[in-house]
C-alpha cells in the first residue's frame, strides 16, 4: 500500500510514492536518488543522515516519510554545489575537516543549523551541538576549526 | 615539491564529500536491482543436517536462493585460502554464511531467509585460547587434530624470535618482573557499513562496485570463486567510507557477484549496522606473558615473551599478524637477550583481521605497560627507565635488524613537553645518536 507524499525538497516541490514504513532517508536515497544523506546506522545514533526539516536538524533515518507532508526539507545537496559552495562546505574543504567523507554531509548540515541558531558559537557550544555527529576517522578538531572559521560570517 | 611538503592541501576528491555528490557503494543504484540477505549460522559450532528452501521460494518477492552448489569456481577465499564463501556443512562460528536469498527488495529477501528450514546439530564450541590449546579441546577445523596454526610442513606451531641467551640474561639480572597483558577484540566500526553492488556490464564483464581497501589483492581472491579471469571482472573501487583494515576482508563482493552471475541482474548486498558489528572481522584478541630481567641501574638485560593470538575460526590475517607482532613485542628498547615465542590459536569466534597499526601496536602496548610495571618495581621514574633503554642508532632489534635514524628519545622529550612534564637535565641531555 503506497501513498503520495508531497513536500518541498531543497526549495522545489516533489511528489513521491511511499510506503507507510518508509523513512525520510529511504525516500531521499532510494526513491529520489538524493544520496548525500548517508545510511550509517539506520538507528538514529550516528548523525550521517542529518537533514533540515522546517529549520531543524533531524535524523532522516528516524523520520517516517509520510510525516513530512507539506514540510520544507533541505539536504546537503541544497546547501551548495561545486562552483557555488556554501561557506561551511568551503571551510570543511579548506580545513581538511573530512577524511573518508562518509559523515561529512551530516556534519555540515548540523553545523548549518548551529550557525542559524547561534551565529557566533563558543568552542564548548560547537562541541556540545555537534556531539550527535560521529566521525570514526577523528576529524573533530578540524570540524570545530571549520565551524569557527565561518561563524559570525567571517568567511 | 617543497611547496607541498609539510603544508595542508585540500583533500583529493574532497569537493564531492562536502557537497554530498561523492558516490559511495551504497549510493549506486540500477533499475531492476535485486537485493541479497544471507542465512547465517545460528550456532558457534555445529553441523548442518537439513537445508530446505521450499517455503522460502513461496515468499512474495523472493527471486531465488544461492547455495554453495551455485558457485561456478571454487568455494574458497581468504588470505590463507581457508574460508568458505557459503558453508553448507561444518559451521565454525556464529554468523558464518550458509546460503543467500535474493529478492526484489531487502524485506522480501529477509523474509525468505527467515522461511528457510535449517536443521543444525549444535556442537560444543571453544572460545578461550587457553582452553583451545588443551589436548581434549573441541577441534575448530574439522579434519585436523589441534587448534594451533602450523607454520610449516613439519607442523611448527610456535614462531620463535631469538637474540642472545635469554636464560643467562635472566640469571644475571638483579630483578625479574613478570606481567600478563590481555587485549580484547576491537571492531573497526567504519561509518560506511559493508556493501557491494554487482552486475553484468555492457561488455559482458562482471562489474563490482566495491569499497575494498586492496583491490588487486581481493581481485585475486575473487577470480577463482567466479571462475573468471581478471579481464572478465571490472572491479571498481576508490571510494571507501572508512576502512581502518576492516575492508581488507571480503564480506559482500563475493556473494553479490555470485548472485549477479546466477540471476543476470544488478544485485546489491549490504549489511545493516547490526550485521556489520556482529558478523565482520575484528582485531583479534591477544594475550602476552612477559618475564623481564633488569639491573639495579635500570638496564634491561633479558626479555622472555610468550604471545598468544586468537585467530577465530579461520586464518583471517592472523598467522601473519602473530609473526609481525612478535618482531616488535620487545618494544623500541635495546635488550641484548630476547626470546619471543608466538602462537596462533583457532577458536569458534569470528575470523580476526587487520586493523589500524595491525599487530605491531598490540605488542608495543604490552611492552610499554610492562615498562611501567618494571619502573614501579624498581622505584624508578618511568621516563628515566625508558630513556635508559630506548634504542640509539646502531642498536639491534629482536629479529636482528640494526636500527638507524632512531627518534625515540626525541619523540619522548617532545611528548613530555606537550604534556607539561619537566624532565630532569640528565634525560634531556641524552640523544638517539649515542649511548
Amino acid at each position: 500500500m503506497k501513498s503520495i507524499l508531497s513536500f518541498s525538497l531543497n526549495g522545489a516541490p516533489v511528489e513521491v510514492l511511499v510506503k507507510t514504513t518508509d523513512t525520510l532517508l529511504d525516500v531521499l536515497r532510494e526513491s529520489l536518488g538524493y544520496t548525500g544523506a548517508k545510511r550509517g546506522c539506520d538507528a538514529g545514533d550516528c548523525g550521517a543522515c542529518t537533514v533540515i526539516v522546517d529549520g531543524l536538524a533531524i535524523r532522516a533515518c528516524l523520520a517516517i516519510a509520510l510525516t513530512m507532508s507539506g514540510k520544507e526539507v533541505v539536504t546537503i545537496e541544497g546547501l551548495g554545489k561545486q562552483g557555488d559552495l556554501h561557506p561551511l562546505q568551503k571551510a570543511f574543504h579548506q580545513h581538511g575537516a573530512h577524511q573518508c567523507g562518509f559523515c561529512t554531509s551530516g556534519m555540515i548540515v548540523s553545523a548549518k543549523t548551529l550557525l542559524d541558531k547561534i551565529p557566533n558559537p563558543s568552542q564548548d557550544e560547537i562541541v556540545e551541538y555537534m556531539s550527535g555527529n560521529i566521525c570514526r576517522c577523528g576529524t573533530y578538531v578540524e570540524v570545530a576549526e571549520a565551524i569557527q572559521a565561518v561563524s559570525g560570517g567571517k568567511e | 615539491m617543497t611547496e607541498y611538503v609539510g603544508k595542508p592541501m585540500p583533500r583529493y576528491q574532497g569537493l564531492g564529500e562536502v557537497t554530498g555528490t561523492a558516490t559511495y557503494v551504497d549510493d549506486v543504484q540500477y533499475p531492476g536491482m535485486l537485493y541479497v540477505k544471507v542465512l547465517r549460522s545460528p550456532v558457534a559450532r555445529g553441523t548442518v543436517k537439513g537445508l530446505d528452501f521450499s517455503d522460502t521460494l513461496k515468499v512474495p518477492g523472493v527471486v531465488g536462493v544461492l547455495t554453495a552448489d551455485d558457485i561456478p569456481g571454487v568455494n574458497i577465499y581468504g588470505v590463507y585460502g581457508d574460508q568458505l564463501v557459503l558453508n553448507p556443512q561444518d559451521l565454525r562460528y556464529k554468523g558464518e554464511p550458509i546460503a543467500a536469498v535474493v529478492g526484489r527488495d531487502e524485506d522480501a529477501a529477509q523474509a525468505g531467509v527467515e522461511a528457510v528450514k535449517l536443521d543444525v546439530e549444535e556442537l560444543t564450541p571453544v572460545f578461550d585460547m587457553f582452553e583451545a590449546m588443551k589436548p581434549d579441546a573441541p577441534i575448530v577445523r574439522p579434519g585436523t587434530t589441534s587448534n594451533l596454526f602450523e607454520y610449516d610442513e613439519q607442523g611448527t606451531t610456535t614462531r620463535i624470535i631469538k637474540l642472545g641467551d635469554v636464560e643467562a640474561g635472566l640469571k644475571e639480572a638483579d630483578h625479574i618482573v613478570e606481567g600478563r597483558y590481555i587485549e580484547a577484540i576491537q571492531d573497526h566500526a567504519a561509518m560506511e557499513p559493508q556493501v557491494s553492488v554487482a552486475l553484468i556490464d555492457d561488455a559482458g564483464r562482471l562489474t563490482i562496485h566495491t569499497h575494498s581497501q586492496c583491490l588487486n589483492y581481493h581481485l585475486a581472491q575473487l577470480c577463482p570463486v567466479f571462475g573468471l579471469s581478471q579481464s572478465k571482472i571490472n572491479y571498481l573501487g576508490g571510494r571507501v567510507g572508512g576502512g581502518y583494515g576492516g575492508k581488507n576482508e571480503i564480506n559482500c563482493d563475493h556473494i553479490a557477484g555470485l548472485a549477479a552471475l546466477k540471476f543476470c541482474a544488478p544485485v546489491k548486498y549490504r549489511l545493516t549496522r547490526q550485521e556489520d558489528l556482529a558478523y565482520t572481522g575484528k582485531r583479534g584478541a591477544w594475550v602476552f606473558d612477559y618475564k623481564t630481567g633488569v639491573m639495579n641501574d635500570g638496564r634491561i638485560v633479558a626479555s622472555h615473551i610468550k604471545e598468544y593470538h586468537d585467530s577465530g575460526a579461520y586464518c583471517g590475517f592472523s598467522p601473519y599478524g602473530t609473526e609481525k607482532c612478535g618482531m616488535f613485542a620487545s618494544g623500541p628498547y635495546n635488550i641484548p637477550n630476547i626470546l619471543i615465542e608466538a602462537n596462533t590459536i583457532f577458536t569458534n569466534r569470528y575470523p580476526s583481521i587487520s586493523m589500524r597499526g595491525y599487530s605491531v601496536l598490540n605488542g608495543q602496548v604490552a611492552a610499554d605497560v610492562q615498562m611501567s610495571r618494571i619502573a614501579e618495581k624498581l622505584g624508578m621514574d618511568p621516563w628515566e627507565l625508558r630513556f635508559i633503554n630506548a634504542w640509539r642508532d646502531g642498536d639491534m632489534g629482536a629479529s636482528r635488524y640494526v636500527v638507524d635514524g632512531v627518534g625515540a628519545l626525541e619523540a619522548m622529550k617532545r611528548a613530555a613537553g606537550m604534556a607539561g612534564i619537566e624532565l630532569p637535565d640528565k634525560l634531556l641531555q641524552m640523544s638517539s645518536r649515542s649511548r
